[in-house]
């Protein structure tokens, strides 16, 4: 292995294989002797794509208004300011508790069964109202003004329960965020009452595509005009909860812009197969294939507005940074009393600056890019330009957040690495905020 | 209000005048004194004029008048203080020139301790001096409670005795701060800091270091030897209690550490912008929004370059919002140092690398600041003494359990 290892199969290699097949033939046998409820995500995955739109709901406008709403930019106070307002102390504290009495309590089976409990989805709508914070009063939910930083709290908030269920909940938030920030007055009238009710439909912004180097300006998806509309074709990549879902909001190349399209779920040539990822598991995410999907003209979001598909990314960047906060902040949380009350040698690991210097920078690049997400956050819910901001902070989150869910692993040791504790599922998870794109927008 | 991180636009003139002084007045002159080591920058007595002028009509902000807590102003809400704009101040005339910023007239560490500990007799009567600070003795450099030089009353005076390194500015400096045992059999509740103006007989400067960077700014060894300094010169409370003393003393670093992650802040700036500049000619463009993976390799080194410098800086900003805010800071100044320390002297150094022989050559002021940025990561409590703070009060241990 002096360089690239690359070496032909031999006879040896050959016997290998084959021995290999027959081993794994024994071991789908041993599968089928499992309930088969436990497994429903292989389920899924053997029967391949299916299509989806049984169960939809049909969307159609109601009241209209003469043009679309829009929330108001937060104002800027002039100074400098770590402050959160009266407001957003009680929802993170709402949101905090919500985290750790029902996400965190059910994190770890919600990872093994790759779904979200269906009690705990309602409640981020019944008993949080998770539906209702990007969304101006004047459209059903609450607060007059935009929040970027309000919405950067609460995501960081459930991440530190689990980043997976906080994804679940947080998906259909964002598309109802899209359609706020973005959406016509007939876009918003059709789609945003269902968002504000109690059945909030499933729904998920798409824009991950299954290719590595993934550059969301670069996108393989494609949308062709045609008459009355638009064709789309092309694949998207673990897509939370699309096996579900009754609505998307998609990302394709119309001549070679990016722009977001509306898609129902039950249009023709769309299929859904489950993909079970590293982590992020109990967001049930999902291929979703588009193969000559059909959208009335109508379906284009933002499309008045240059920078919407670019604000959609920074957006969704800024999500994913405060996802990684919060799970970022629940290792450190965990790590520090078990650092403390593990003996080795005959005293507390923490006694050793090896331990203790590790915990110190977990921290401080913890509330490095703490600072740096709510910088980016605060400059784009008062209208100033964040793109600058919003792509350091992803940097360092998906950097430092995957360092310390690293440094978490190890500072456990052998019990960082199995099931009984926390860890090794955050390790998971943190992985993904350099890898996704789209699903959460703040 | 609401959660704000950008800096307030009534900071603009203090920030703009720093700016200006930083580039007029040190950069070009940064390469001559890097070359001419120990030759005093003149250039710097018409500018402490002027930053002296701007203080007495209350424009200026620098960061040697130490913090001192308003206690008189309990104003309800939020403030942006002399702290931050301080740091402002300082990030942008290090961005012009580090070793400038420590040769600066009157703006000494000790000026800091000073102003943060003297009494109001003391303030009035060292109001005008130029003070060095002396901590590190040839024996230790971080474990200041290890601190060997004596003091001892005698009449009205103290007789100091010991030997002072590494005191920055010491050569050029009116008086130095000396930290000095009353018992060394009390451990650091006895030690206490001492003004020693120049020409006191028994205080001799030996030798200036010669050193890697910041080398327009002096560096000195001083002796003591039965050096008599009045009892009115010394700082604080003269009582040997227990810890009191030495807390009161420490307590300057909460003062000056996020002054000096500001220096590092400003030079790993001023490292950015010339790499950005080089590497615009270079054909090399950032792109903000396409991931970095899929960029130009130098470009998106320079993304995490960024991004760390913008984490040094905001913490650098945070923990002097806490002071000017009357919250306690020290463990939020240990990270901003932490922080600001090791980016000021990753960036400084990739910065060259990205920039080859250019960057590696004396044309170019990259090689300078890699040098500089390293002084940056070490005063002021070194990178491992900042991490010993922030996981002593993170993981509630005492400097007995937590060495």
């Amino acid at each position: 292995m002096s360089g690239r290892n690359t070496r032909g199969r031999d006879v040896m290699g050959a016997g290998l294989a084959v021995l290999n097949k027959l081993a794994g033939a024994a071991a789908i046998d041993r599968l089928r002797l499992r309930k088969p409820a436990e497994k429903a995500v292989y389920q899924a995955s053997r029967t391949g794509f299916r299509a989806l739109g049984a169960a939809n709901r049909a969307f159609t406008a109601g009241q209209q208004r003469s043009s679309a709403e829009r929330p108001a930019r937060a104002q800027d106070s002039g100074l400098f300011d770590l402050e959160p307002t009266d407001e957003q102390k009680l929802i993170v504290a709402a949101t905090s508790e919500f985290a750790a009495e029902r996400l965190r309590p059910a994190a770890a089976a919600a990872d093994e069964d790759c779904a979200p409990p269906e009690t705990i989805l309602e409640r981020a709508v019944t008993e949080l109202g998770l539906n209702l914070v990007g969304v101006p009063e004047s459209l059903g939910g609450v607060g007059s003004q935009r929040s970027t930083i309000t919405g950067v709290l609460v995501a960081q908030a459930l991440a530190h329960g689990d980043m997976g269920l906080a994804v679940a909940c947080l998906a259909p938030a964002a598309v109802a965020n899209a359609l706020v920030l973005w959406g016509n007055q007939t876009q918003q009238a059709t789609y945003l009452p269902a968002f504000v009710g109690n059945d909030v439909p499933v729904a998920a912004l798409a824009v991950l595509e299954p290719a590595p180097l993934f550059d969301p300006f670069e996108l393989r998806t494609t949308a062709r005009r045609v008459p009355g509309g638009y064709v789309l074709d092309g694949a998207k990549s673990l897509v939370p909860r699309a096996q579900s879902a009754e609505l998307f909001v998609v990302a394709a190349a119309l001549e070679g812009v990016p722009a977001l399209f509306l898609v129902e779920s039950g249009t023709a040539g769309i299929a859904v197969q489950a993909e079970p990822a590293m982590g992020l598991r109990a967001a049930s995410m999902a291929r979703v294939e588009l193969a000559g999907v059909t959208v009335p003209s109508g379906a284009i979001l933002g499309g008045a507005e240059a920078d919407a598909y670019a604000n959609c990314i920074r957006l969704a960047r800024l999500g994913w940074s405060a996802l990684a906060l919060g799970t970022a902040k629940a290792v450190l949380d965990y790590v520090i009393p078990y650092v403390n009350e593990r003996h080795a040698f005959g005293e507390p690991l923490s006694h050793r600056q090896a331990v203790a210097f590790m915990v110190a920078d977990m921290a401080i690049e913890m509330e490095g890019a703490r600072l740096v997400t709510l910088r980016a956050a605060s400059r784009a819910e008062q209208g100033k330009s964040f793109a600058r901001e919003a792509a350091l902070a992803h940097r360092l989150t998906a950097e430092y957040g995957m360092q310390i869910g690293s440094n978490g692993v190890q500072l456990l040791g052998g019990h960082g690495y199995v099931k009984d504790h926390p860890v090794e599922r955050w390790y998971r998870d943190l992985r993904a905020i350099a890898v996704m794109e789209g699903v959460v927008l703040v | 209000m609401s959660i704000n991180l950008d800096v307030p636009k009534k900071f603009a003139m203090i920030v703009n005048q720093a700016h200006q002084v930083a580039t007029e007045v040190f950069r070009p002159i940064a390469r001559k004194y890097d070359r001419a080591e120990h030759e005093y920058p003149k250039e710097l007595d018409m500018l402490a004029a002027l930053i002296d002028g701007m203080n007495a009509a209350g424009q200026g902000s620098t960061g040697a008048r130490g913090v001192r807590r308003d206690s008189g102003d309990k104003g309800q809400g939020n403030r942006n203080g002399t702290n931050m704009s301080g740091v402002l101040s300082i990030m942008q005339a290090c961005w012009g020139d580090v070793a400038m910023v420590l040769s600066m007239p009157r703006q000494g560490l000790g000026n800091a301790a000073i102003a943060s500990v003297a009494g109001d007799e003391q303030l009035a009567r060292f109001d005008r001096i130029w003070a060095a600070m002396a901590i590190t003795e040839p024996s230790f450099g971080s474990d200041s409670a290890a601190v060997q030089a004596t003091a001892v009353r005698d009449g009205e005076d103290y007789v100091l005795n010991g030997e002072k390194i590494f005191v920055t500015a010491g050569g050029r400096c009116d008086a130095v701060v000396v930290w000095a045992s009353l018992d060394r059999s009390r451990g650091r509740a006895a030690i206490k800091s001492f003004v020693v103006e120049k020409g006191t007989p028994g205080m001799v400067v030996e030798r200036l270091e010669r050193k890697l960077g910041i080398r327009a700014s002096d560096t000195a060894t001083i002796r003591f030897t039965d050096c008599r300094v009045p009892a009115a010169n010394l700082l604080g409370s003269p009582d040997v209690e227990a810890e009191q003393g030495f807390t009161d003393a420490m307590q300057t670093f909460d003062n000056t550490r996020p002054l000096v992650a500001g220096m590092a802040v400003g030079c790993a700036r001023a490292a950015l912008d010339e790499i950005a500049d080089l590497l615009e000619q270079a054909g090399v463009t950032i792109d903000y929004d396409r991931p970095a993976f899929t960029q130009h390799a130098a470009a998106a080194t320079y993304l995490q370059m960024e991004a760390d410098w913008e984490a040094g800086y905001l913490l650098t900003l945070a923990a002097t919002w806490m002071a000017d805010n009357n919250k306690p800071n020290s463990l939020e100044a240990s990270m901003a140092k932490a922080k600001a320390g090791r980016i000021g002297v990753e960036i400084t150094l990739r910065c060259v690398e990205l920039a080859g022989s250019v960057g590696y050559g004396e044309g170019s002021l990259l090689e300078k600041w890699a040098r500089d940025s390293k002084i940056l990561d070490i005063f002021e409590g070194t990178q491992q003494i900042q991490q010993l703070i922030v996981a002593r009060r993170l993981l509630n241990k005492s400097s007995s359990q937590l060495k």
